[in-house]
């Protein structure tokens, strides 16, 4: 019964995807703020010609008291997460996998030069959390007409 | 900062390659997932599992249940600009998946599944048969 939900191939691959993760990055260059895998909430960061987007994956996070903050030139995500495990002394409850992080949590991403921090805006839906930050007017690409 | 690196959503130029070699016809969906992070927590009454599936809609997650089998799938579908380049991204595969043997005691049948930002909670009750029970000592 202990090892019910033991399931061999899928330790297999989280080995495999742990060894990705580990290895597949070499040789590029990482951020000065890059975290170790595995941090919470996990960051995807893209642009568009007007906007750079971030997305946080912070599953079960209550959207209001995620506090995002920009302040010269750095995005911070502060919020917390509460553990779902049941508190310690029940002896009727066993834990089989503790994988979920709980608690606070703490991340930043510097944003480049032409992000306006007066243009930022913030949804969560499906537990992520989108943050959207309008480039500034002139960092816009432009079309010049040939006279 | 590079632009080689593409975003969740669309498919990584490599494993598009891969999919490609071994199926002409490319018609293979991409193999790789991310196995989501899970707690399990068992009580009396049966076990609870909840699962970080965060970026999957309601109707984008699938719970398959096969003989002993609990399969949980789901695909990430947060709208994204047309335009998007991806500059860094830490959710590299828009696919979770993670499979999980179930025991006989287990009733599969009335597993009740919620999703709720981005977390699956899945209450999979035991049998009746297999609940814990208080045995009567009689007087003799």
């Amino acid at each position: 019964m202990f090892d019910s939900l033991y399931n061999f191939p899928d330790e297999f691959e989280r080995l495999r995807q742990e060894f990705d993760d580990l290895f597949g990055a070499v040789g590029m260059p990482t951020g000065i703020r890059s975290v170790a895998r595995g941090a919470f909430p996990a960051i995807n960061v893209g642009n568009t010609p007007q906007s750079l987007e971030i997305y946080a994956f912070a599953p079960g996070v209550d959207a209001s008291k995620v506090e995002v903050t920009v302040d010269r030139g750095v995005l911070t995500l502060a919020g917390e997460r509460p553990s779902a495990l049941p508190e310690g002394g029940n002896r009727k409850v066993n834990v089989y996998s503790r994988e979920r992080v709980g608690g606070t949590f703490r991340r930043a991403i510097s944003l480049p030069d032409d992000a306006d921090p007066s243009k930022v805006e913030a949804t969560y839906s499906d537990g992520v959390l989108h943050i959207s930050i309008a480039r500034r007017e002139a960092a816009q690409p432009k079309r010049i007409a040939v006279q | 900062m590079s632009n080689d690196k593409e975003l969740a959503p669309t498919r990584s130029s490599e494993a598009t390659a891969t999919a490609e070699a071994k199926s002409p016809a490319s018609s293979a969906p991409d193999s790789r997932f991310i196995v989501p992070r899970v707690d399990v927590i068992e009580d009396e009454n049966g076990i609870t599992l909840l699962a970080d599936l965060p970026g999957v809609p309601r109707d984008r997650l699938e719970l398959k249940v096969d003989g002993d089998t609990l399969q949980v799938e789901g695909t990430v579908a947060t709208p994204m600009p047309q335009q998007l380049q991806s500059v860094y991204a830490e959710v590299r595969v828009p696919r979770y998946r993670r499979t999980f043997t179930l025991s006989r005691e287990l009733d599969p049948s009335r597993i009740d599944a919620n999703l709720k930002d981005g977390v699956l909670t899945l209450r999979i009750p035991k049998q009746e048969s297999a609940k814990p029970r208080r045995i009567e000592v009689r007087a003799g």
